[in-house]
Parts: structure tokens; sequence; C-alpha cells
């Protein structure tokens, strides 16, 4: 069998492993057949080990590429390899958006279930699995087609479970409905945190969509200074020129490993400094392509090679909405500590979905970007995790490449939840994944 | 697993009761590894390390016990070393070494045979299995305590100083041979450190550094991920212009 090397998106951790390629429910059963550990990858979106299983067997779902008619009601039937991307090109000439995306189009339907994504609208509309109507899960005892009614638990355990309940083959998804291909955007500026958080608090709800940018190195006065931006679809009635364009591939490419130590402390200051005088203070009504105001990064295709061979982590966690405090917290000691982190995304989400492992719960959440280098980073992120802890919150498996073992049941205290369902489908763990054995979700 | 700091979770080390490899020891245990296998000469030392081990932060440890002037042990060493962690390991240290006076044991055969055997022999042996072992599971990464004295062999320590350099060269092919694999190898160039080997020496060497601070500098590389860890990281320069000395100079400098 052919072997390979994996790492996630954030370029850590790299292991070695067998692939196979399925292209049909059968193909995957029969590599589960083989009774080696296995996990199922897509497009290597998660930033850390979770879609790659050193000396077992990594299933690349991307030959899981049907890709169905949306129907009438908008309800789409696809391969858990197809992406976002190849979704939209298809969907939104036809007037259909999906209803949740990350922040890359370059996502398979198969990811986006195992980490139950959100997007901008999670206040909304919450994350991915929501939307998802059934799903096709081949598991180590054979193959269902789950709903939240056929067997809730199974279907809920899948979404958000890292893959380690099974194999998602396809997928059908409740699209939305979209009149037009532009975003009616409210930019405005803010000199601190509070500001904006007030802002999110008071009128997030008018929006379908909202993040805020923070820039976490600066301190002092402007601690947390932010770009809030919001927007809603377009109606045709909002515009003099009516279009449905689907996004277009990247121009932009990194071609080469950019030497570690190109984003530090001074190159990430003056970035965000930049970025920052650059936005309008108060714009209202943009109209923005689609593209522009989902998916800004990909523009430029793996933006991950800025990070040099080193890599970076991504550190993203949420609180519930009583923490505020938390988030000013993390964000001061960030731009006291002199990491260099790259602008911070804040958002608001609404109410969770019943996946004992999906990550979002009502509150805030913050991610950001880190290269790998700086001595204190580890013992800040790991200061972070008793922080985050302490107020209730949780880190996202989907970007963690670094979280101790012995906080994961304190994150996701319903894990035993969890773990009964996979001991239903799944009962000697064939199911497994680097990030699994790391954080021992499986058990020791 | 290891995470995106380099930081392992199980680990063995070859001659882990040597102060250096108990100072990495301490460091790994307070950063994230909980289980330790430590393979040594000594048992009492060893538990010794083992329950320092545990102080810091490690849940599981356990020892083996082996001479490493008998390199038929080395393989046997390794197996059970591996089969004591009982799961993927993520990284192995080489600690193995002796240092040993050079006037008294330059026209003794058997303390030669014993310099090899130690210094080089049974270190490549062990590496090979090793080896076979990381490849299989495809991770997990080889930490090889070398020494800055391995880049210019010396006239006054030639017996250490060439069998680190035999074990330096050596490494730095097998780390070739890794790419691709999921398996990384790494060489730790101390300068002089004080420590139980070097008791007695001559104390004003440049560079000197303690155990604790070799063993930061080796967190930081693991994180990296560079070929060589320097330590103190200003010995990489300084060796890069030492080794290049016409040998004349190099004599006045290094070898009085």
């Amino acid at each position: 069998m052919t072997r390979a090397t994996f790492f996630g998106w954030g370029r850590t951790t790299p292991s070695v492993a067998s692939v196979a390629n399925p292209d049909s429910d059968e193909a995957v059963r029969e590599q589960l057949a083989t009774g080696m550990p296995l996990i199922a990858r897509g497009l290597g979106r998660s930033y850390g080990d979770a879609a790659q299983l050193s000396g077992g067997l990594v299933l690349s779902n991307l030959g899981l590429n049907a890709m169905g008619a949306i129907d009438e009601h908008g309800v789409l039937r696809v391969g858990a390899g197809v992406s976002i991307d190849q979704i939209l090109q298809t969907s939104i000439p036809q007037g259909w958006f999906i209803p949740v995306t990350p922040g890359t189009r370059q996502v398979t339907v198969g990811g986006a279930i195992a980490a139950d994504v959100h997007g901008k609208n999670h206040h909304r509309d919450g994350s991915f699995c929501q939307h998802v109507l059934t799903m096709r899960l081949v598991t180590p005892s054979g193959a269902v087609d789950v709903s939240p009614t056929s067997d809730a638990p199974l279907f809920w355990a899948s979404a958000g479970g890292m893959g380690l309940t099974g194999v998602v083959t396809s997928a059908t998804i409740q699209m939305a409905r979209l009149e037009t291909d532009k975003v009616l955007v409210d930019t405005e500026r803010f000199a601190d945190l509070d500001g904006v958080m007030a802002a999110m608090r008071e009128r997030d709800h008018l929006y379908k969509y909202s993040v805020a940018w923070v820039d976490c190195m600066t301190r002092g006065a402007h601690m947390g200074r932010a770009i809030l931006t919001r927007g809603n679809h377009a109606t045709a009635s909002d515009l003099e020129q009516v279009t449905l364009k689907a996004p277009k591939p990247a121009k932009l490419f990194v071609p080469f490993d950019a030497p570690s130590g190109l984003l530090n402390p001074l190159s990430v200051r003056a970035f965000n400094e930049l970025w920052y005088r650059s936005a309008p203070k108060r714009q209202l009504n943009e109209p923005q392509e689609l593209p522009t105001f989902f998916h800004p990064l990909d523009g430029v295709r793996d933006w991950n090679r800025l990070y040099g061979k080193r890599g970076f982590v991504q550190y993203q966690f949420c609180v519930p909405e009583d923490a505020h405090e938390t988030i000013v917290e993390a964000i001061s000691r960030l731009s006291s500590s002199g990491v260099a982190s790259f602008l911070a995304v804040l958002k608001r989400f609404g109410p969770a979905d019943p996946g004992p492992l999906s990550f979002p719960m009502p509150g805030w959440t913050l991610a950001l970007d880190l290269p790998v280098g700086p001595r204190a980073l580890p013992q800040v992120l790991d200061d972070l995790d008793d922080l985050v802890l302490n107020a209730r919150g949780r880190v996202y498996f989907a970007k963690d490449a670094r979280l101790a073992p012995e906080k994961v049941r304190a994150m996701y205290p319903r894990l035993d939840e969890f773990l009964e369902v996979k001991n239903r489908v799944d009962p000697h763990h064939q199911m497994s994944s680097d990030l699994a054995r790391r954080l021992q979700l499986l058990g020791n | 697993m290891e995470n995106a700091f380099g930081q392992p979770q199980n680990v063995v080390v070859l001659g882990g009761s040597s102060d250096i490899a108990r100072a990495i020891t301490r460091k790994l245990c307070a950063a994230r590894t909980h289980t330790v296998v430590l393979a040594g000469r000594n048992q009492v030392l060893l538990d010794a390390a083992a329950a320092e081990a545990q102080e810091y932060g490690a849940t599981k440890t356990d020892t083996v016990v082996f001479d490493a002037n008998d390199v038929t042990n080395a393989k046997r060493t390794v197996s059970e070393a591996f089969e004591k962690v009982g799961d993927q390991v993520d990284l192995v240290v080489v600690a193995i070494g002796l240092l040993g006076d050079q006037l008294e044991m330059e026209n003794d055969t058997d303390a030669v045979t014993s310099m090899v055997m130690v210094n080089f022999a049974w270190p490549v042996v062990a590496l090979a299995e090793v080896r076979r072992r990381l490849v299989a599971q495809g991770s997990g990464r080889i930490l090889v305590i070398s020494s800055v004295a391995s880049v210019r062999v010396r006239r006054s320590m030639y017996l250490y100083s060439g069998t680190k350099a035999g074990l330096d060269r050596l490494c730095d092919g097998l780390a070739e041979s890794l790419r691709g694999t999921g398996v990384s190898l790494q060489l730790l160039r101390p300068g002089v450190v004080r420590s139980r080997m070097t008791e007695g020496q001559e104390q004003k060497v440049p560079f000197t550094t303690g155990v604790n601070e070799v063993a930061e500098n080796v967190m930081r590389g693991l994180a990296s991920g560079d070929r060589v860890i320097w330590s103190p990281p200003a010995l990489r320069y300084v060796f890069g212009v030492l080794r290049h000395l016409p040998s004349p100079q190099w004599r006045r400098v290094m070898d009085r």
C-alpha cells in the first residue's frame, strides 16, 4: 500500500500512514475490513493532527465526489468529498447558498460535518450540522443512513465527532435561498475592545453575518482595537443589477516556504497597523462579492507557507456569554506576552447544537494564528487553557495541535456520552487519529 | 503523540541516568511527557531518575538495565524499552557516552575498546533498532547527544572527540535517510556542561553551561526542528569559524 506524509494546515507534527482513495461506500467498507486503524481525510484544512493517523490508514474522501441536483426545496445530496467551493460553483448560479461556510471554501462536506464547522452566521443559524438532513455513515459495524430523527445519538455524535464514529460518505444538505451574489456590508472601526464587544452585543441580531477582526498586539488604551464587519445578503430590490456569479479560483499563490521568522512581532505589528488604518471608520451598505466577504484568504493559495517550515498553531476557544472578561483578559495577556499573533477573529456564538463534541456554545469565540517559535508560546497557551476552563469554555479540536489531554474532559464534559455511541458502532476503536491519541479522547 | 511544539508524550531515554538526560527528562515531563522509560547501567541511579521524572509530572515510568560495552544487548534493550512504553514512542533520547581521561586510556587497548563501544558502536546498533521501530510507526523523533567536540577532533581528547565525531557524522546521514518517513533525527551539540561527567575538569572553558540550560535549548530545538541543536546557540557560529582554522592556529587555540 502507498504511504504518504500528512500534516494539518498549520504544517506541524507530520506523520506517515498508508493511503486509500475509495470511490464508493463498498470501497470504504473494504478498507474498514482490513482492520487497520483508520481516519478519513478531506482537503486537510484542520490545523492540527485531526486528519492523520501515523502508522494507520488515511482514507481520502475526495473520490466520494458525486454531486446531486438541488431540488425545488433546496435539498442537495452530495458525496462527502465534495468541497463547499464545488457546491457553490453550481449552486450560486441557481440561486442557492451554502447555509454555513467557514472562512475557506476549501473544505469537504465530510470535514465540515466532522468538525461541525461554523461561520459568520452562527449567532443566527448555528453550525453546519444543523443544516444537514441526513448523512451516510460507514462504520466498522456497518453502513447506515443517519438523521436527527432516525438515530439522534449517532447523528449528533458524528457532528463534531472528528471522524471518530465512522466515515461519512455522503450527506443531504438544506441549502439557503440566494437572490443575488452580493452582501451589503457595514464596516465599523473601534479604538478598543470594549467598544467593539458592546456593539456586537447590542446590534449583532440585526445582521445575518457578523465578525470582528481584533488587533492582539497593541497594548494600553487601544488594546483590542478592532474592525467589525456585518452584513446581510442583498436582495434583488437592493441592487440595480442582479447577478449570480460563481466564485473564481485563487489567482495568487505562495510558491515556496517563507523563512521561519518572517512573521515576527515586528512584521505582524506593522501589518496589523496597516490593516487597521486602511479600514474605513464607518461605512454602511457597501455591496461586497460573496468570496470577498466570506473567504478572503481563499484569494491566496497555500498561504500557510508564509509561516515557514516551523509552521503555526491556531488557537480558538469559546466561552459562555457571561465570560466576556475572559476575552478581555486573553487579549490583554497576548498583547503583553510579545508573541506575534496575527489579526484575531472575534465572534458571538448563538445556541449550541446537540453534538456532545460540537465546539460552539452560546457566548464568545476568539481565534488566533500564532507562528511556532517564541520560547514563551507553549506556556502562554497552556495558561490561556486554564483561563478558558475557569470560564467553563473550551478550545476547538479542529484547530488544536497542543492541548494537554488532562484538560479535555473538563472542556468537553459530554465526552462519555460520545464514547457510548462510539462503542456501539466502533467497539474496537478502529476509527482513530493522531489527535484522538494525543488528547486521549478514546481513553488511555 | 507529540504536539505542535515538538513536546512528546511517550519517551525512551537510552542513558537515562546521566545528568544531561535527567535535565532533559525533567523539562519534557514538565511539558507533555507522561510515560518515560529510562535505560542505563545502574538500577539505583535509574530509579532516582525515574522518581524525579514522576515528581515533574510523569504518570508512568519504568527502567531497563544494560551495559553499553556489549553491543549484542542493544537490540534487546531498545525492544524492552519500547515494550515497556506500551504505546507509540514519540521521542528516543540517545544519551550514552564516556568521557574518560585521554592520558590514562590511550595506551590501554581495553579502555580504547570501551570508548569505541560506548560512544559509537552501542548507540549505532541501538539506533538501527530505534529507526526500524519508529519508521514502522510512521512518526517519532530521535535526539542524539553528540558534542561540539565532535566538530573537530582535538589531540588532547581524540578518543572522546573522535568517537563522538563518528556518531555525529553517521547520524547526519541517518537523519537524511529518514526523510519522508515521518521520523526525524536531531543532534544535540553541547559545549562543556557542568555535570558528573566533567567533574574535576578544567572549569574555565568559555561557553560552559549547566544542564538546565542545555535542556532548555533542547526544548527550543524540538519546537524548531533544526537538524543540529547547539547549546549554547552561539557555539554554532564559534565552531563555524574554529572548524576552518588552519592547523597551527587550531593547535594554539584548542590543543594547548
